[in-house]
């Protein structure tokens, strides 16, 4: 998948995207190219996106005649030495193993140096035969990693833009629409709606102008999969905006891409500005020419921003807070007029549809869930990085084959152990360890109260407790609640507050019939999506992992100790159940102040934080 | 005019075509807590007291913010919404510092109302007790932080009917407020015409005029809707 096939120069792909960048991608990048510089023979050095296994970056894939090796975890100091064994070895990296090239190699170093660079290279190889790239279908990731995201003659040699082209001369913006339908792609936002009835509904608005908006919003923790692709190939999407405009018939459209991306947002720019020089936005179609005008928005730091109607307002320059639906964007969108709205991946999966065709993108995939989607796999995990898979895989072959099982950390409580899976972010819930053969599609997930969401999976060890992980889920929609509706902007409040007694293993034993009240309060009262599903990790631990949260519940009363107990001073500040009584009009009614349950509190460990929270 | 026919409750009731929700309700002769919508201006949705359950809808539908239907067969009164709505209004006295005993508002206060009209006797959540602050910078009016709601009816008023936009609404979550002008002292904004309007349409004591004390306030909160159906029928116009 990220491997190439056997060529006669050798060239050397360096990942220049944001996870190896972070990793010292950069560093990397410089000296490759400094030593290629220097070096005697020519080694191509090729900036590229992400090569996958995200967790080992940075990462480089080396390919020459004998095909392709991958390393991870290099350090800009093994530069040099990789140029030269590049060029010398003509390629094969199996020289490098054999031992053949390394007298062969001129380098100002001595020849015992020099075995000793080539064994630190050969302990940073990685196996592309492992489960990690052979069980995975690179479609929507095909030239990732691949072409240079920031040339387009790259792009445009790996087929960039073909599609669009051809589709403007064969078919009409409704063909087009009925070729999407056949294919049954899902929205990769999360929601899963039938893209092609999105499509439609906007096309089949009474005429007048219409927009068409990329949504490339995504903020949940543990969710880089759109990043990935905006920054490593960020023309296909381009090319599934302009389709998506044409089947729309939109002649205006924006990219929405969060702040907190800024080399996604510099890619994209780039890509753009590319794409207008080139013309390549636009084309003669028979109902006339085609031409669309796209802008990049960048957001301002609001996760809610990922909620359609928030984005549109953010978008307008208003400030992002959710409106009720209906009416549906589709209906009224930006500026009042039709809009479309699709995730970067849904767009990003137009031309791969229209390229091989709606019936065998329709076979990929599970029956209700075609085609394939990109997972961001993190946490506790072997192998963490972006995988994708065909919907419809099992979650055992993900997290275990994929991924390589739960991490083994020495000394870590709980380490090695794999205990659930978290799908979907804060929005998602998590799927305990004994139900890791549910194939992943949209109602499978649903059907065991979590969610595929945009596509992040956080692997939980057995050292995690879950009421800390849905505390952590439940305290980020806080801080990302807008604050319009009351049940998002002090429910959740009251929830983190309730799951702090729960980790702090100081509950009360009605605090979890009170906590399951506000999780249905909340969830089915918030005005968007971010409220609605803010309980969901709460719920789905609950459902899963109930003895948890029943044993941080205190003993109840033992007869006859209440008295005593009501003395002890360290109740005072631990039996915040007792019910402040609220003043209405000027007498204070129902003051049914409850007395603090008699039990010595105990003093418990704190809970373990695993790094990567 | 075309008309629609939906039931609120198992009462049958015909409506214009284009009404609300609430309109509908209203119309049935039902009465539906609301704390953040005000006739006159636009409806928001952020109260969630006025929620619906509608048949073959998949969640519960804020009335003021939905439009009626046809055949629609509304239920405003379920134990479920009874629970919900209790909850609501407990949330936001937990979260504010409402204390009606010496409140400008007391006697006249929509969400001393509300809590009465859901029964609420006492909050199960616990008081957050949060650090407010109040602005007494305009010479006619004050602001008390700690008795907002944030139903947003002072921000709408201002830029729906005054059109000067004074008011606007800052930072997220539990830390939302309502800021005047550019973050500035209410006082100190220009754009501000002294007109009132929000004054009158905030529900609880948190808009008031300068020197009223407890249980002074009376405001005019129809004045919002007197003010948009005087524009919408030309009443200023002589014959």
């Amino acid at each position: 998948m990220i491997g190439l096939p056997p060529r006669p120069d050798p060239q050397l792909r360096c990942c220049a995207a944001s996870g190896c960048r972070s990793a010292g991608g950069a560093a990397l990048l410089q000296a490759l190219r400094q030593a290629a510089r220097d070096g005697s023979t020519p080694v191509t050095i090729k900036a590229v996106g992400c090569l996958r296994l995200c967790g080992r970056g940075p990462l480089l894939a080396w390919d020459g005649p004998a095909g392709t090796a991958l390393y991870g975890d290099l350090r800009p100091e093994q530069a040099a030495a990789l140029v030269a064994l590049a060029g010398a070895a003509g390629g094969r990296p199996e020289a490098l193993e054999s031992g053949q090239v390394t007298a062969g190699v001129t380098t100002r170093s001595g020849i015992g140096e020099q075995a000793a660079v080539a064994a630190s290279l050969e302990a940073c190889r990685l196996d592309l035969n492992q489960p990690f790239f052979t069980r995975q279908r690179s479609l929507l990731l095909e030239h990732c990693g691949r072409i240079d995201p920031e040339s387009l003659q790259d792009a445009l040699a790996h087929g960039a833009y073909g599609q669009l082209q051809r589709c403007l001369r064969q078919w009409t913006p409704a063909q087009l629409r009925a070729e999407l339908r056949r294919s049954g792609l899902r929205g990769r936002g999360g929601a899963g709606y039938p893209t092609g009835l999105k499509w439609d509904s906007v096309a089949l608005q009474p005429a007048g102008p219409r927009y068409v908006v990329c949504n490339a919003d995504e903020g949940d923790p543990g969710a880089f999969m759109n990043r990935s692709l905006l920054e490593g190939d960020p023309h296909r999407l381009l090319e599934g905006i302009a389709l998506a405009a044409y089947a729309i018939g939109a002649e205006r459209g924006y990219v929405y891409v969060r702040a907190e991306y800024p080399l996604a947002i510099a890619r994209m720019r780039l890509a753009l500005e590319q794409a207008r020089t080139g013309g390549l936005l636009a084309g003669d179609a028979a109902g006339g020419r085609f031409r669309l005008e796209l802008e990049v928005r960048v957001g301002a730091g609001a996760y809610v921003c990922g909620e359609e109607t928030a984005l549109l307002a953010s978008i307008q320059g208003c400030r992002g807070t959710p409106r009720p639906r209906p009416p549906f964007p589709a209906q009224v969108g930006l500026w009042g007029a039709p809009t479309l709205i699709n995730n970067v991946e849904t767009l990003a999966a137009v031309p791969l549809i229209l390229r091989l065709g709606s019936d065998v993108y329709a076979a990929i995939g599970s029956r209700s869930s075609p085609g394939t989607k990109v997972f961001a796999l993190s946490g506790a995990v072997r192998h963490s990085g972006l995988v994708e898979v065909p919907l419809g895989t099992s979650l055992r072959t993900i997290v275990e084959t994929i991924g390589g099982g739960a991490l083994d950390q020495p000394g870590v409580p709980g380490g090695g152990a794999l205990k659930a899976v978290q799908t979907g972010g804060p929005s998602g819930g998590c799927i305990p360890a004994d139900q890791l053969d549910t194939p992943v599609d949209y109602e499978s997930l649903r059907a065991l109260g979590a969610s595929i969401g945009s596509g992040g999976m956080v692997v939980i060890d057995a050292g995690m407790a879950m009421p800390v992980l849905a505390r952590h889920f439940v305290a980020f929609s806080v801080s990302e609640s807008c604050g319009k509706c009351v049940p998002c902007r002090a429910g959740t409040v009251q929830l983190a507050a309730l799951l702090d007694r729960f980790v702090e293993r100081r509950a009360a034993p009605q605090d979890l019939a009170r906590l399951e009240q506000l999780c249905a309060m909340v969830r089915d009262t918030s005005l968007c999506g971010l409220g609605q599903a803010a309980p969901s990790p709460v719920l789905s631990s609950l459902r899963w992992f109930r003895q948890e949260y029943e044993a941080a519940v205190r003993p109840p009363v033992a007869a006859g100790a209440a008295g005593a107990a009501g003395c002890d001073p360290a109740m005072a500040v631990i039996a915040p159940t007792a019910i402040a009584p609220t003043v209405i009009g000027s007498t204070a009614v129902g003051s049914t102040a409850i007395a603090p349950p008699a039990i010595a509190p105990t003093v418990m460990p704190p809970p373990v934080m695993p790094p990567w929270l | 005019m075309a008309v629609i026919t939906l039931t609120i409750d198992r009462q049958p009731v015909t409506v214009a075509a284009g009404s609300s929700l609430l309109q509908a309700v209203r119309a049935a002769g039902v009465t539906l807590p609301s704390l953040c919508h005000l006739d006159g201006l636009s409806p928001v949705g952020a109260c969630r007291l006025c929620l619906v359950q509608v048949e073959g809808a998949a969640r519960l539908l804020p009335a003021c913010a939905s439009e009626a239907s046809a055949g629609m067969q509304v239920c405003t009164d379920t134990p479920q919404l009874r629970d919900y709505r209790r909850m609501a209004v407990e949330l936001f006295f937990a979260e504010g510092n409402h204390v009606c005993a010496f409140c400008v508002a007391n006697g006249d206060c929509e969400l001393q109302d509300m809590a009465v009209a859901v029964g609420m006797d006492h909050s199960r959540f616990p008081y957050r007790w949060p650090q407010r602050r109040l602005d007494a910078s305009h010479p006619l009016f004050s602001l008390d932080h700690n008795r907002c709601i944030l139903c947003s009816r002072c921000v709408r008023v201002c830029d729906e009917i005054e059109a000067a936009h004074v008011w606007d609404m800052a930072e997220r979550g539990a830390d939302c407020r309502i800021i005047a002008g550019l973050d500035q002292p209410w006082g100190e904004v220009e754009a501000c015409t002294d007109c009132g309007k929000c004054v009158d349409v905030c529900p609880t004591g948190a808009l008031f005029h300068t020197g009223e004390g407890t249980a002074e306030k009376h405001p005019q909160r129809q004045r919002a809707r007197y003010l948009r159906r005087a524009r919408e029928r030309h009443e200023w116009q002589q014959p």
